[in-house]
């Protein structure tokens, strides 16, 4: 007797926690949901990070001002590649704002937007422009003014993974468009020089704001190669650096899109367009200066002028275009595989 | 002999000069290879004071984070105690056909990189996977969301509890049990009022091992997880996220839960194996 | 018990004991179909469907696109690091694990048992813990690192930080594999050869190694697998570069991050072939240990 009392009770104890788990489950979802009724999640590179959490806030703000809608953005932050990965495999993005068009191409050709989905906004869809600066140690020990300097003997550069990286691929390219143009044009002295460059890298991070940490924080290297955001970033988050613009580099151009077939399930429209085309106004192109990002706006741009050095800028037509510039440099087997055991 | 005996216990027990070089050998290595990470953990979670540890861990993100970690082992918990009991007694009580294959397999969880666990799960569950446009037809979502994390975490915690029960089953025999049945209990009560005393401790001692597995599994989880902030991150997965944040005490604030879950699990493990399944270190024949 | 009783003992026969007992067992015991049925679905939904897909993805490049993509000197490179690291350092945890082991059964000091609970640590703390940390504690500006750099030692961001990474996550299965076996030794084979005049060396060599040797080999053969498959805590403290420091895990999430999905279920594929053949291999390893622990 005892002992079936003692049996009921352990099923009775199982099928508490059972419904337990079953009332706690189904309620987590709908307790989000509860909270806001309008979801959007944009699924960003790395160094955005910090840009996304100022711009969301207040977008939300400003769209419960016109809608009265309550607006909750959600940010997912890693590699462009990783990012456009999990995408194409099922992340329900509303919105992508990559590193690169190459990314969000193949999103496209996964059947999820349009292929001419750089035409829907201006300036080829991307709000603002960056480019690939040097981050030294402070007061620039090795005296590394350009990019020719790189290559003096024991200089050691932090620069991540073009495989993996959005930013790093910028890099690549800037080191290997100012080769081009300083030895006439020669794919073969090019192909040299950003052998010599990548021989002295002692660290492959995956991710930008992980070689900007490695750079940082580990204390690795004499110089990181990077985003001119991402240095200005490292130095204003407290740190002895100095920001070192090269004469020549590459105009980087981060797209950001509509995820149609996203948007159209969740019925989130409306709101994500609305949230990508107001990053152009006046207002986020000051808020994309203030996080060391170049406004496409000419005015916004010339008031920033004194943050932003004139460069001269290449862009990636320079290779043909990113298809052409994947193949060539970062598919198997292209100029990158090379340098590794080629 | 008695004396011969006496005199090589003695050998066994103090080697004088060279045991002394063993033990500080032996423990140079624990200490570089074990102590000082933790070590580490824990200086840098409060590299920033009590109050920078603090404010770490109330973030909104991190609680959610930590939120998230319990409803996933909870999950996987469950799945791997009714599996681990079910692979257990198949696998214990019979005999038959494909069971040693079923053994071997019942290990590949273990053998198997985390990465390509969850490399699996995509190209199963993923929207380009094999199972992709039916679960999108009906409107499931599994990878980068909640499920598909629990399934990772499943995968790689499956065999724990299972590991743990077989020998012990088979150690145990089945004559109660049997006796149980041929006495008239029916199989439910066999299995309520014998089997389950009989391994409680043991699968105790499971779940504490698959639970310590669960809660930090990374890489299986880093790969179906879509690192929404507040959303699927979960702790050990947090650790990186608030690192490449810039939030470098944060990140080691969420570690150093993590290494104290490590800690409780070790001393929980210690105890159960002391006191409940007579596992201590035999003490040495004396002289 | 007197039902017990009546019944053959299980020592009765020993020959074909097992088979007539589990015989004789599947005709008592209830539970077969329900337990086996719970377990190969359970099994079928997290392990084989996921499995068939990634070996099903992984055929669709053919044999030749298999090969072809599997010479590839990144391929290539990623496994001999992967392996060589592996190798490397189940070999360290397997020498300073059976010290350990050694020190743990066989003699007493302060906080022994302490130092025992210890040896599990890195099967509890999660990896992308033990990478932060490893990597923190071995960066130049870190606590070990800021002492080995003025010797030019580079551990953090190195190949020797993917060699420490896997040492830390294999201990312990050298350890709690040769800890029970050593406990188990007889006492009487030591004393024997001690009075018939061999030294502490070539005790160790003649008659405690040959009886540990199996089920070191064995906590080797797991350290390695484990070794094998380690991503978190490799990630955060390998330099990553192709070739010389560049795992086989990471190049599955690169090839992945670059959508090449097919090449990644290859590589994965690859990966499961070597980890079922070392799964083998530590089976029968361990039936070794246990058929001369209790035979």
């Amino acid at each position: 007797m005892n002992d079936i009392t003692g049996i009921n009770r352990r099923a009775a104890l199982l099928t508490g926690v059972a419904a337990g788990l079953g009332a706690v489950l189904p309620s987590l979802p709908r307790a989000a949901q509860a909270a806001s009724k309008l979801k959007l999640l944009n699924v960003s590179y790395d160094p955005t990070r910090e840009l996304y959490a100022e711009y969301d806030a207040s977008f939300a703000a400003a769209w419960k001002a016109k809608t009265g809608d309550d607006l909750a953005v959600s940010v997912s932050n890693g590699g462009s590649g990783s990012q456009a990965r999990a995408v194409i495999s099922g992340l329900e993005a509303d919105i992508v704002t990559l590193a690169l068009g190459y990314d969000i191409d193949a999103i496209a050709k996964s059947g999820l937007l349009s292929a001419d989905w750089a035409k829907r906004l201006p300036n080829g869809s991307t709000p603002y422009t960056s480019t690939i600066v040097f981050l030294t140690r402070k007061g620039n020990p090795k005296g590394l003014k350009d990019w020719p300097d790189l290559l003096k003997s024991g200089v050691q550069i932090v620069v991540a993974n073009p495989k993996t990286s959005g930013g790093a691929r910028w890099a690549f390219l800037a080191a290997y468009g100012w080769a081009l143009g300083a030895f006439g044009g020669s794919t073969q002295k090019a192909n040299d020089y950003i052998r010599a460059l990548y021989k002295q890298v002692p660290v492959l991070d995956a991710g930008s704001r992980g070689a900007t940490l490695t750079f940082t924080n580990r204390g690795i290297g004499d110089v990181l190669i990077s985003w001119e955001d991402e240095a200005h970033m490292a130095v204003a988050k407290g740190g002895a650096y100095e920001i070192i613009t090269p004469a020549k580099s590459i105009l980087a151009e981060p797209p950001v899109a509509v995820v149609d077939a996203n948007v159209d399930r969740h019925k989130t429209r409306a709101v994500a367009e609305a949230y990508l085309q107001n990053l152009y106004t006046p207002q986020s192109q000051d808020l994309l200066a203030k996080y060391f990002y170049r406004p496409r706006d000419p005015q916004a741009l010339a008031k920033y002028a004194a943050q932003f050095p004139k460069v001269d800028l290449f862009t990636i037509e320079t290779f043909g275009g990113w298809q052409a510039a994947q193949k060539q440099f970062f598919a198997n087997g292209g100029v990158f595989d090379q340098i590794y055991g080629g | 002999m008695q004396m011969a005996s006496a005199k090589c216990v003695g050998l066994r027990r103090q080697g004088g000069v060279v045991n002394v070089i063993m033990i500080t050998v032996a423990l140079l290595f624990m200490v570089l290879f074990l102590l000082l990470p933790l070590i580490t953990v824990f200086a840098q979670a409060f590299a920033g004071g009590i109050s920078g540890y603090v404010a770490s861990i109330v973030d909104p993100n991190t609680l959610s984070a930590i939120w998230l970690t319990l409803i996933v082992a909870a999950v996987a918990l469950v799945v791997n105690v009714v599996f681990g009991l079910a692979a257990s007694w198949c696998l214990a009580r019979f005999r038959f056909p494909g069971r040693l294959a079923l053994l071997t397999v019942l290990d590949l969880p273990f053998s198997v990189s985390p990465v390509v666990a969850g490399l699996m799960l995509v190209l199963l569950y993923g929207r380009q996977g094999w199972l992709g446009p039916w679960l999108e037809a009906h409107n499931l979502k599994i990878i980068f969301a909640l499920p598909g994390m629990m399934i990772a975490t499943i995968f790689v915690t499956l065999p724990f509890i299972a590991r743990e029960l077989i020998p012990l089953m088979e150690e145990q025999g089945a004559d109660e049990e049997e006796a149980a049945i041929l006495l008239g209990a029916s199989g439910w009560q066999m299995f309520w009022r014998i089997t389950i005393p009989k391994l409680r401790w043991g699968l105790l001692y499971g779940v504490l091992l698959s639970n310590a597995r669960a809660m930090g599994e990374f890489g299986a989880v880093s790969v179906v997880s879509g690192n929404i902030l507040g959303l699927t991150d979960t702790m050990s997965l947090d650790v990186k996220a608030l690192y490449d944040g810039y939030n470098i005490v944060g990140s080691f604030a969420v570690a150093s839960l993590l290494a104290s879950l490590a800690l409780v699990t070790l001393i929980a493990k210690t105890v159960l194996e002391r006191q409940f399944l007579g596992r201590s270190t035999k003490e040495e024949v004396s002289a | 018990m007197s039902l017990a009783d009546s019944k053959p003992g299980p020592g009765l026969d020993l020959g074909l004991g097992w088979l007539r007992r589990g015989r004789t067992r599947r005709h008592i015991l209830p539970g077969l179909g329900l337990s086996l049925g719970i377990t190969l679905f359970v099994l079928s939904l997290i392990v084989f469907l996921p499995t068939a897909a990634m070996v099903g993805d992984a055929a669709t490049l053919g044999v030749g696109g298999l090969i072809r993509l599997l010479a590839t000197s990144r391929v290539l490179g990623a496994f001999k690091v992967s392996l060589g690291c592996a190798a490397l350092a189940a070999l360290t945890s397997a020498v300073f694990g059976l010290l350990i082991a050694w020190v743990l059964v066989r003699t007493r000091f302060p906080f022994r048992r302490l130092a025992d609970a210890m040896v599990d640590l890195p099967f509890a703390l999660p990896t992308s813990v033990a990478g932060i940390a490893l990597s923190t504690l071995y960066a130049p500006n870190g606590w070990l690192g800021s002492w080995l750099a003025p010797y030019g030692i580079r551990v953090s961001f190195t190949v020797i930080g993917v060699y420490v990474a896997l040492t830390f996550v294999g201990l312990p299965f050298v350890v709690r594999s040769v800890q029970p076996v050593l406990q188990d030794l007889e006492a009487e084979q030591e004393e024997a050869a001690h009075m018939l005049g061999a030294g502490r060396l070539q005790i160790f060599s003649r008659v405690i190694f040959p009886a540990i040797l199996p089920s070191l080999t064995a906590g080797f053969a797991m350290a390695f697998a484990r070794g094998l498959g380690e991503y978190g805590s490799v990630i955060f403290i390998s330099s990553n570069k192709p070739g010389v420091s560049e795992i086989v895990p990471l190049l599955i999430v690169n090839e992945l991050e670059q959508f090449d999905f097919a090449g990644a279920a290859a590589i994965g594929t690859l990966m499961l072939v070597l980890s079922l053949v070392i799964l083998c291999v530590i089976m029968l390893l361990q039936r070794l240990v246990r058929s001369s622990r209790h035979g």
